[in-house]
């Protein structure tokens, strides 16, 4: 069962080992400092890569498992293991961590060191996070993040940065306190910390809970979860951090961090507490609607590109909970693909913006206009990124939010029908934010002489833009790799008693052929409901 | 009757404590050179810590059942010796700074120290009695050892009418107690009538006596003052030492007297709540970084007094189940009395000389004028503030995990919201060091020096936080035993 070596561990520790090189550097050498951070993140993706060889295709339960006792009373375990869907998200955030060290080559001058420490270091949470199989080993990472990204924030942020960094910290914690108190409850209930166990018990019926604690102990974990992802009442600390935050900080921040939320739904609250998801599940998309079309208003109202950005995250994450709470495998899937795509899409847009930011030192849209004059590659590869992030067929963001209401609509038709009017809304924010900050009239005279992107942010941007078009024409690599672990997510959180219920929802005809043809384009076996 | 030499054994640290307490006095006239203290101060505590080991070796009760010397003694004996050495270690300095004696300190705290023994070992409550006494009046006078501040004279003076008044209510207490059952023994009151009012009436003033000694809300009204007053090394000393060792004595009366129990939890309960509120929400307006600790302190007691509601309601059940919440509280003191050394101790030498710079203003920017030291207290910090991986994470884990144990669960969830109103202040000091820019003066001041033994106590109390926030099961495993309380 164990026999995978240590990947994991490898994945884990090889940027602890990172970071405590830096510290040991002297502080003025900031070239030395750069390249040393680029490598050790660079060799971190190469490595993560190894993950695709090992987690077959198809192949459900987790795999490279690595076992080891550490604190016995309580018994807790270093317990790790990946599968098709942590696989991906390791990917991208190993993927997001060396764009982050390229994107703040220049724009970070002081304190060099200890900010690319801060950064491994939320790297390995992260990274933590995604393989841990121990709810205490996992608990540990996720309260990890929470020192270095507040510290990225609070040293590097711009005006507010200190408020956007305790409120950060605050809201985070208020949140997965309540989780702990939820996980030791679990642990009373069962008598382990072992996610896999906890779930093989769920699924035979060995747990059971009364309603009332089942329903209690989801919200201590989903609370948690919907502060980070953020869920629409509780999101108001996201445009604070993203805006005061450095570019690296946000491309973080939007690329992986909330995904640790939506990650958090689809492993622990529908496996674990599958009778109370699906009754929570109405009240949940309700909030996710709110969400996507609120998210998407205020995005349209926004003077400061940056927040414009930061409330667009909060639409499209809106459509993963959505995806989530359909219940659909297809709709899961394209909400694991959603995750993946809004990283990459959301992190581009980011880059984006601080390249802007560096150059004008401001993010009010009013200030910029016509800059597709002066800077026609940076326009460019911003209209490309934008057609991503609007969901541009042929591009990542369509795939995503296909699926999703492709699987949505399958259950309620009703639901998909509001969250489709997030697609047509985040068309007109994009496109009418990029009309008034690359065309029209040049009205200040500073943005006459701007330079065009370096060869190094022609880099990092290109790169972006391979893997969006990659994400959006090569979608069954990653679709493939994510059905069986979707799967086995819909089969623990449809126990026995969900399928009598779910055969009263009446399909419409037309929904069907839909669904057979995305099972198709996703190889995935039986799609739908049995 | 003359007691036995295996007596002797058993309170063997307490003799060599007070045995220095003694010589050093007698020293005192005749020897100038201040080295010389220091070196036998730290021989002595070093001697007496070592000395609990022997203890507990030759384990059992000593003098008729006077004092037990079980695992959980020898737990607190450690614990106690080893906070007075690193105390020592950091009051050397300290003591040459502000040109204060030396011997005297030395002997008081060697008292104080071999006072808390006696209170973590007293299996009797006159006995009790004579360990509170002898610790509390030896706090009295470290507290007001800066003669020539006003602020360390009112804090004496604070200290004492207002500690004298809490001793009163103890000792009425066990005169009641006496009263209800005939005995001042725990053993023998654990098998008296439990109903009895006046048995429930004199535990009550037991447990506001000791409830004023670990500054439960709303016992709790002189530790800011009285923190703030004492040299900072004392208040290190009276956060981590005193505390634990009424603790001690609070959980050894609470879990071998088995009376009232469900009456004892909703105690437990309120004065875990109103306690936790009371540190954490005083602290969220404090400039001062001792007045921020001392606040931090009160809350950090009504945590630990979560695990003492758990206890009580557990008891019920017989002591095998309420094990954990046993171990939370003594895991729980382990890590608070780490962290809190650790801090004082920086909060004492970036005082400076008369302890000036004690707002929270003056650490602005200290990273950037000394990262180590910033970097420590930050470790301090999130440690109190309960976030991996440190000691305080595993202590406040496993506080959690006894009150859900106990099915507490609006218990663990008040305690989950004072940990977010506690993460605020806590921040504030960390946003001041890193992320705000030093000021003029203090920029030019240069660094503050550390001297040796300060540094000795930093990196012990660091590793300690360190080592047990990712490993440990060593001191879990001890306290975990069955046979913590030997009866």
């Amino acid at each position: 069962m164990l026999s995978g070596g240590h990947l994991l561990s490898v994945l884990i520790f090889f940027p602890v080992v990172g970071a405590a090189a830096l510290m040991m550097l002297r502080g003025d050498d900031h070239k030395f400092i750069r390249s040393i951070a680029m490598f050790v993140s660079v060799a971190e993706f190469v490595f993560s890569l190894l993950l695709l060889r090992g987690v077959p295709i198809g192949s459900s339960g987790y795999q490279l498992e690595e076992f080891a006792k550490w604190i016995t009373a309580p018994p807790i375990h270093y317990h790790l293991g990946v599968d098709g869907i942590s696989m991906f998200l390791v990917l991208l955030t190993t993927f997001l961590t060396p764009i982050s060290v390229l994107a703040s080559w220049h724009s970070i001058q002081h304190r060099v060191k200890e900010f690319f420490v801060m950064l491994l270091l939320i790297e390995v949470g992260v990274v933590g996070v995604f393989l841990s199989l121990d709810l205490f080993l996992f608990f540990l990472f996720w309260e990890l993040i929470l020192i270095p990204m507040a510290f990225l924030i609070g040293i590097w942020g711009h005006e507010r940065r200190v408020y956007a960094a305790v409120k950060f910290v605050l809201y985070t914690m208020a949140g997965s306190i309540l989780m702990l108190v939820g996980i030791i409850w679990l642990y009373n209930a069962t008598g382990t910390f072992d996610l896999p166990t906890i779930q093989q018990m769920v699924a035979n019926g060995q747990l059971v809970l009364g309603p009332r604690t089942e329903m209690l102990l989801f919200l201590a974990f989903f609370v948690a979860f919907a502060i980070k992802v953020p869920v629409f009442p509780l999101h108001t600390w996201l445009p604070d951090a993203h805006v005061e935050a450095p570019t690296a900080g946000s491309v973080m921040l939007a690329g992986v961090l909330l995904k640790l939320g939506t990650y958090g739904m689809i492993r622990f609250c529908l496996p674990l507490f599958p009778e109370a998801s699906h009754r929570a599940a109405r009240s949940v998309a309700v909030l996710a609607i709110i969400g996507i079309i609120y998210g998407a208003l205020v995005s349209m109202v926004q003077p400061n590109l940056k927040k414009l950005v930061a409330y667009s995250s909060v639409s499209h994450l809106g459509f993963v909970v959505l995806g989530i709470f359909a219940f659909h495998p297809i709709s899961i899937q394209g909400a694991v693909f959603q995750m993946l795509a809004h990283g990459v899409s959301t992190g581009a847009l980011f880059l984006l913006v601080g390249v802007l930011y560096d150059r004008r030192h401001t993010f009010e849209i009013s200030d910029f206009g016509g800059l597709s004059t002066p800077m026609p590659k940076l326009a460019a590869f911003f209209l490309f990124v934008a057609l991503s992030s609007l969901g541009l067929p042929m591009l990542n963001g369509f795939v995503g939010e296909f699926l999703i209401l492709v699987g949505t609509y399958q259950r309620h038709w009703g639901w998909a029908a509001w969250a489709a009017l997030g697609v047509i809304l985040s068309a007109c924010y994009l496109l009418w934010s990029y009309q008034r900050v690359f065309f029209g009239d040049i009205t200040r005279e500073k943005n006459r002489t701007l330079p065009d992107v370096s060869a190094r942010e022609n880099w990092v941007l290109a790169i972006m833009a391979v893997v969006i078009l990659w994400m959006g024409v090569g979608s069954p690599f990653i679709t493939r790799r994510t059905a069986a672990a979707t799967q086995t997510v819909m089969d623990q959180a449809e126990p026995q008693w969900a399928y009598e219920a779910a055969a009263q929802v009446k399909a419409k005809p037309h929904a069907k052929k839909l669904s057979s043809y995305a099972a198709q384009t996703m190889s995935l076996e039986r799609p739908g409901i049995r | 009757m003359f007691p036995q030499a295996i007596d002797l054994h058993r309170v063997l640290p307490e003799l060599i404590w007070c045995a220095f307490g003694v010589l050093v006095m007698f020293l005192q006239p005749f020897v100038r050179s201040r080295q010389l203290f220091t070196f036998l101060a730290l021989l002595g505590s070093l001697a007496g810590t070592a000395a609990a080991t022997t203890a507990f070796l030759h384990g059992g009760p000593g003098f008729q059942g006077l004092v037990q010397s079980d695992s959980f003694t020898f737990f607190f004996r450690l614990l106690v010796g080893s906070v007075s050495f690193l105390v020592v270690l950091a009051a050397g300095p300290y003591l040459d700074r502000e040109n204060l004696p030396v011997a005297e300190f030395y002997a008081l705290l060697f008292f104080a120290t071999a006072g808390m023994g006696v209170l973590a070992s007293a299996q009797e409550l006159l006995t009790a009695f004579i360990g509170l006494e002898m610790s509390s009046i030896s706090s009295y006078v470290l507290a007001g050892y800066r003669r020539d501040s006003l602020k360390s004279s009112e804090s004496a003076m604070k200290y004492f009418l207002l500690g004298s008044f809490a001793t009163a209510f103890f000792l009425y207490g066990i005169a009641l107690v006496y009263g209800a059952t005939g005995t001042t023994v725990l053993d023998k009151m654990a098998v008296s009538d439990g109903t009895s009012t006046l048995l429930k009436l004199g535990l009550a003033l037991i447990l506001i006596g000791l409830g004023f000694k670990v500054a439960a809300a709303p016992f709790q009204v002189w530790t800011p003052d009285v923190y703030e007053g004492a040299p900072t090394p004392v208040t290190a000393l009276f956060s981590a030492g005193p505390k634990a060792a009424a603790f001690a004595l609070l959980l050894r009366i609470f879990a071998t007297v088995p009376a009232a129990t469900r009456y004892w939890f909703w105690a437990f309960w309120v004065l875990a709540a109103l306690t936790m509120f009371a540190g954490n929400l005083g602290a969220l307006v404090q400039t001062n970084m001792k007045r921020l600790l001392a606040y931090s302190s009160i809350a950090h007691a009504g945590y630990i007094l979560v695990a003492f509601a758990a206890v009580t309601s557990m008891a019920q059940g017989g002591s095998e189940e309420a094990a954990p919440a046993y171990a939370a509280v003594l895991f729980y003191l382990l890590s608070y009395a780490l962290v809190k050394l650790g801090a004082f101790t920086i909060v004492s030498q970036l005082g400076g000389t008369g302890e000036k710079n004690l707002s929270v203003d003056d650490y602005a920017g200290l990273s950037q004028r000394q990262p180590f030291v910033a970097a420590m207290l930050s470790i301090y910090l999130l440690s109190l503030l309960g976030l991996p991986v440190t000691a305080g994470f595993f202590g406040k884990f496993y506080i959690f995990k006894a009150a859900v144990n106990s099915h507490l669960i609006s218990l663990a969830v008040l305690m989950a919201i004072n940990s977010v109103i506690g993460a605020y202040y806590y921040l504030r000091v960390i946003v001041a060091m890193y992320m705000r820019e030093p000021s003029a003066e203090a920029a030019a001041a240069g660094p503050v020096p550390f001297p040796i033994g300060v540094n000795a106590v930093l990196l012990i109390t660091f590793v300690g936080t360190i080592l047990f926030g990712v490993y440990p099961n060593p001191v879990i495993n001890f306290i975990l035993r069955p046979s913590l309380l030997a009866h």
